[in-house]
């Protein structure tokens, strides 16, 4: 029985088969060109029984390294914040693990409601009107809105600080080069975006002006400022943001920030080497009808109960495909509804908590690092919850010993950012102890 | 049905008052109620210039989301911003104060390229298509 999870037997198939009037299922591939076809079975190795493959993967999970059995200093990005165990127990009922896109709200009432509730949380988080119920990730969420930029503003060029995470950057210039929009970078200086720069490169083609804070360094940028210098010349602003750091500073959307997205992963998601993560976006009422994705809308049936249903679908490529805001139609239903549980469960008191430890524990690792004696500050400006310091030796000598003394360091920031060669960009969340950062201390200062 | 004798309509629905050099388009009665309910329009911006047959503006209704194509060439000179806040103006009132925008005619329209009320009515009649 090689098939034994399909539910067709052969003779259920040669039936189909000459119900058509075709020989073999190949024939239904006709129309592609033979010089793109392999001609022959994939180069796999032979299937294993169950309990074999079961073995097989478990060797394989284990040559990885994971943050349980190591101290991670690593962010950059995906972040090893506490996940309340509530988050899986809910995540895990068959209800929402197994759904559908909610087409139907007649039979999709809860994770519609689920999805709106997460809505409204992302809104209130960067204190703006409109979220939609999520995209791919935090890169993908930034380029997204770049589009929705240069669609409201009917201009081309965006300025975007070179303090934005090199991937999103990398993203956005994918989705820029098909669509003949150009991208100027501004500089930093002192660990944020250049002002001076930015003022002198703004003008009236620019669509938006895209950064991100606390940024790649990890260094808070000043938003209102750059949002102030974007409006007058007709320019919308776009930060990208860590979702943690809105416990304790300003939302974006109160200092004008037209839109606002971010990697929702430290939400209640876990690293998993690099995904599913979570991109959320959230703007304002204007920019309503422009929204890339999917949204969830409250309404009421036609006997006045309350009840959810996706709404301004006329957004959607589904609708009229070569006017979409976005080709993409998914969302990460999974990890927005962790999201929203993770955010009802730390709740208004536990978000600023988990952002106030992450931040002093940022300093006080800070503080005990730059005492090394040979490792050097980079950057002044304040910052949230990572850091740059200029090491004496290569920084991924000084990672593989970390490595060996069971501690993850932190990223080099030469591989992304070649003046900054020796650099290395730790993070520390809430989830490390004191004991945990001097030991790092107490390491690093025995390697240089 | 409303049909009104001193407007000029296009085959796509859109009637056109034409004034001097001036053109005020909208779209018809028989549009809007087969729209239905309109809960957004899509406005053009002072300046853009249209070609005959191609986008000037998007209705959004509860049933469906339609262009709106320009009759004739022009220049784009007012849009009625009181579709903003207002877009139900456009069923209450298609040929008056649910008007969408006004062009300044570059190049009049052939002959045959507009309708008269008569001949716009036969179109209705026979389905609109």
């Amino acid at each position: 029985m090689p098939w034994s999870y399909l539910p067709h037997t052969e003779a259920d198939r040669k039936a189909m088969l000459a119900a058509i009037g075709v020989a073999n299922s190949g024939e239904l591939f006709a129309d592609i060109p033979a010089e793109l076809c392999l001609h022959r079975p994939l180069n796999l190795p032979a299937a294993l029984a169950e309990p074999d493959l079961a073995k097989h993967l478990a060797a394989l999970a284990g040559a990885n390294i994971n943050v349980s059995e190591y101290i991670c200093f690593l962010g950059a990005g995906a972040y090893d914040h506490y996940i309340p165990s509530v988050v899986d127990h809910i995540l895990r009922r068959s209800e929402f693990y197994t759904a559908y896109t909610p087409y139907q709200p007649e039979i999709s009432q809860g994770y519609l409601q689920a999805l709106w509730e997460y809505q409204a949380l992302i809104a209130e988080l960067t204190g703006l009107e409109v979220a939609n119920s999520s995209l791919y990730d935090g890169g993908t969420g930034l380029a997204e809105a770049a589009m929705v930029a240069a669609s409201a503003t009917g201009r081309k060029e965006f300025l975007v600080a070179k303090t934005v995470h090199p991937h999103y950057r990398a993203i956005l210039s994918t989705y820029a080069r098909d669509r003949g929009y150009t991208l100027t970078e501004i500089g930093y200086q002192d660990g944020v975006l250049a002002a001076g720069e930015l003022q002198n490169k703004l003008g009236p083609t620019v669509a938006a002006v895209i950064v991100q804070s606390p940024n790649f360094f990890g260094c808070i940028e000043d938003l209102a400022a750059g949002t102030a210098a974007a409006h007058a010349q007709g320019a919308l602003m776009i930060a990208a943001v860590d979702p943690i750091s809105l416990g304790l500073l300003e939302a974006p959307g109160k200092l004008g920030v037209d839109i606002v997205v971010g990697e929702g992963q430290s939400l209640g998601i876990p690293l998993s080497f690099g995904g599913p993560y979570l991109g959320f976006f959230a703007t304002t009422e204007k920019l309503m009808r422009k929204i890339p994705g999917r949204i969830v809308g409250q309404t009421v049936d036609q006997e006045g109960n309350r009840g959810f249903v996706l709404t301004l679908q006329a957004r959607e490529q589904h609708i009229r495909r070569e006017k979409a805001t976005s080709n993409i139609c998914s969302n990460e239903a999974l990890c927005a509804l962790a999201a929203a549980v993770y955010l009802n469960t730390m709740g208004k008191e536990g978000l600023p908590q988990i952002a106030s430890l992450s931040l002093q524990k940022a300093h006080y690792a800070y503080t005990q690092l730059t005492g090394i004696k040979g490792v050097e500050p980079v950057f002044g400006a304040p910052f949230f919850k990572e850091f740059a310091v200029r090491l004496p030796q290569p920084v991924a000598a000084v990672n593989k010993q970390l490595l060996a003394a069971n501690i993850i360091g932190g990223l080099d920031l030469g591989n992304y950012y070649p003046e900054l060669t020796g650099c290395t960009l730790l993070c520390v969340t809430e989830s490390r102890s004191r004991q945990e950062i001097d030991l790092l201390a107490a390491r690093l200062g025995a390697i240089v | 049905m409303n049909i009104p004798k001193e407007l000029k309509y296009s085959r796509d629905h859109e009637w056109v008052k034409i004034e001097g050099t001036r053109a005020t388009i909208g779209i018809t009665d028989f549009a809007q109620s087969q729209l239905g309910d309109v809960v957004f329009v899509e406005l053009p911006a002072v300046g853009d210039e249209v070609a005959a047959g191609s986008g000037l503006a998007v209705i959004e209704s509860v049933k469906a989301v339609s262009d709106i194509y320009a009759p004739l060439a022009g220049k784009v000179v007012e849009t009625n911003e009181l579709l903003a806040d207002a877009p139900e103006t456009v069923n209450q009132d298609a040929y008056g104060t649910g008007w969408i925008a006004v062009l300044e005619i570059s190049d009049l329209p052939q002959p045959d390229a507009l309708l008269d009320s008569e001949a716009y009515e036969r179109l209705v009649g026979e389905g609109g298509q």
